[in-house]
């Protein structure tokens, strides 16, 4: 490796499950100390991407190396230098918090005296210190999440894979595990993180590369990403469709745009560049004309709206979770 | 690299990544032995925090003593020596060996769990032994195998169950049970990594009851129509449990006609049936694990 060190390095990966192609040759480069996301709906090749970098299924074609180790010849060594926190939450609901560090820790090879003292460590370091004799099964879903991290940080690794971390959690586990991984991505661990949720990428990553279909589609900062993926859109309901056309004209009107006019949702949606400015304007100017509306506001555009701009339409987006599903 | 938050910090001077690590053949099998005796301590951790479960799967076996004694066993005559007579003698050691084959349901469902759960990709991307998963369930399913059998040998005790003979051949026939176990831990561990998830698992006992059953842990093949008594003799349980019936000296058992070869050399049945089950299922265990990282 010259002048740059990258944390993890892929090139042309490929993986096919029973004649069905996962990856498709996807690079990855991922700069030491810093998050990372892999952004993708169900099926893009997310997971496949993270087992093959974290030793657990064989790569078909292509390199890669985490930590500067190669992940097919030298598993062993890769495997002492990475953390791993999987889609599904891994503590054991028959062991207190503090047991279940203590049984990683001692897997991890730590002697008796160094996984306790390890273990008391996370929990503080987590905030879990106030429940180490506690089984998790009685934790909220942010808890449970935030130990199976905690255990995956024994040994403070140089890379950390978390696949989907907050899928599943309610709003304030999602907020307790962001500011988990914020506080270990400011300790120096290069974090890798999968999600389908664009905001999360955006709230926790420094770059975020978008895949789909096994194949990368863009690498970019969150902001960039977001500009790439276009304006925010001023999305207006109409309460009766008979008004909806006049509705259609005068957001035309304000917006300056050709705005979009869905008569199944009776909405009319425009893309716009001051979102705030416009919202403003068009609830003064529908009040003002009495056009009745149930609903306005400002939203970006999906994941799915945005893989058909970044593709330029030419591939549909992917609505078949069948890959990501007959996956073990 | 820097780390400048606590207790991330001081990680890095207890980790075994600070030292480069020489690994011999030797340092790998210590360490293979030390992570299997995390797991088991994990298993034995769970026994003790939840005995529910552990009774629950005693259950059957305890249901079945009863059951075979108390509500069948006055009308069973298998010995000729009329009904209900000698049945207790003849039951019991078939109950044990239904209890090992039971077991085999045990390992399975815990290994299928175990990688529904995600436990065994978070062991696999450690830098631990990888085979102690599974090594580790099959020596807390042996230790578990010993404790069921201490409990139901104590149960069939007091329904009056007595062994005939003397100390080493009492031990050596509780050694033949656990040795079937051993060859079943295997079969188990397949059965587990090929099954994709636990309800799946949930339905082996519609293999492990015919196993269970159609063998002479409750009647003798003989009196059973042909095809089914040949089937019933060659099964390997039944040749467990004739084995420790010769080794309990259990009476009436002398007067069974030798239908089949097997029937005459149930001891070294019960020697080498396990030890081919082992010889047939290693293998497959260890390609269905390595199958994992396909």
């Amino acid at each position: 490796m010259t002048g740059r060190t990258w944390a993890i390095e892929a090139h042309g990966l490929t993986k096919r499950y029973r004649g069905k192609v996962a990856l498709d040759g996807v690079d990855l480069q991922v700069s030491a100390g810093t998050v990372h996301g892999l952004l993708g709906p169900n099926g893009a090749g997310k997971t496949t991407t993270v087992r093959i970098l974290t030793t657990l299924t064989r790569v078909d074609g292509g390199t890669a190396s985490v930590a500067g180790y190669d992940v097919q010849r030298q598993s062993r060594q890769v495997r002492r230098n990475i953390g791993l926190t999987g889609q599904q939450t891994t503590v054991d609901d028959l062991l207190s918090a503090r047991q279940n560090l203590i049984m990683f820790g001692r897997l991890f090879r730590l002697d008796r005296a160094a996984a306790r003292r390890r273990a008391d460590e996370l929990l503080e370091f987590f905030g879990l210190e106030e429940a180490p004799g506690r089984s998790p099964k009685w934790f909220s879903g942010g808890m449970r999440r935030r130990l199976d991290l905690a255990a995956s940080l024994i040994l403070a690794p140089k890379v950390l894979f978390l696949d989907e971390p907050t899928t599943g959690l309610d709003p304030a586990g999602r907020r307790e595990v962001w500011q988990a991984i914020r506080t270990m991505a400011t300790s120096g661990t290069t974090v890798l993180l999968t999600t389908h949720y664009l905001d999360e990428a955006d709230k926790l990553c420094d770059r975020v590369s978008v895949i789909d279909r096994g194949r990368n589609f863009v690498e970019d900062t969150p902001a960039g990403l977001k500009r790439r993926i276009g304006d925010e859109q001023l999305e207006v309901s109409i309460a009766h469709p008979d008004q909806l056309e006049r509705a259609g004209a005068l957001v035309g009107r304000i917006t300056g745009t050709d705005p979009v006019v869905d008569r199944e949702e009776n909405t009319v949606t425009a893309p716009v560049a001051d979102g705030v400015e416009a919202l403003t304007s068009v609830a003064a100017a529908v009040r003002a004309e009495s056009v009745g509306i149930t609903d306005i506001g400002l939203r970006r555009p999906t994941l799915d709206e945005a893989f058909l701009q970044l593709t330029d339409g030419s591939v549909q987006p992917v609505g078949d979770t069948a890959l990501e599903g007959s996956k073990r | 690299m820097s780390k400048k938050n606590t207790g991330i910090q001081d990680a890095d001077a207890m980790s075994p990544r600070g030292l480069e690590p020489v690994e011999t053949l030797a340092s790998r099998a210590l360490w293979a032995v030390k992570d299997c005796w995390t797991i088991v301590a994990q298993e034995f951790t769970h026994l003790v925090r939840q005995p529910g479960t552990f009774a629950w799967q005693l259950g059957m076996p305890v249901i079945m003593v009863l059951m075979f004694v108390y509500v069948f066993g006055s009308a069973m005559d298998v010995t000729g020596m009329g009904a209900g007579e000698g049945y207790v003698d003849y039951a019991m050691p078939g109950m044990f060996a239904m209890t090992m084959a039971f077991g085999l349901m045990n390992t399975a469902f815990a290994v299928t769990l175990n990688k529904e759960k995600g436990f065994m990709d978070r062991f696999r991307s450690m830098p631990m032994s990888p085979s102690a998963a599974v090594t580790g369930r099959g020596v807390a399913d042996l230790l578990h195998a010993a404790i069921d059998l201490a409990i139901i040998a104590g149960l069939a005790l007091v329904v009056g169950w007595r062994p005939g003979g003397n100390l080493a051949e009492t031990l050596l026939a509780f050694g033949l049970l656990l040795w079937l176990r051993l060859a079943l831990i295997f079969v188990g561990v397949y059965l587990g990594l090929l099954i994709n998830n636990t309800e799946i698992a949930g339905n082996l006992f519609a293999v492990v009851f015919p196993l269970g059953f159609i063998s002479s842990v409750f009647a003798p093949p003989g009196m059973m129509p042909g095809w089914l008594g040949a089937l019933a003799a060659w099964n390997p349980v039944s040749s467990t449990a004739n084995a420790i019936r010769e080794l309990f000296h259990t009476p009436g058992i002398e007067s069974f006609e030798v239908q089949y070869w097997i029937d005459g050399h149930a001891v070294i049945g019960a020697l080498v049936w396990p030890a081919l089950i082992t010889l047939a299922f290693v293998p497959l265990a260890v390609r269905q694990f390595k199958n994992l990282s396909r």
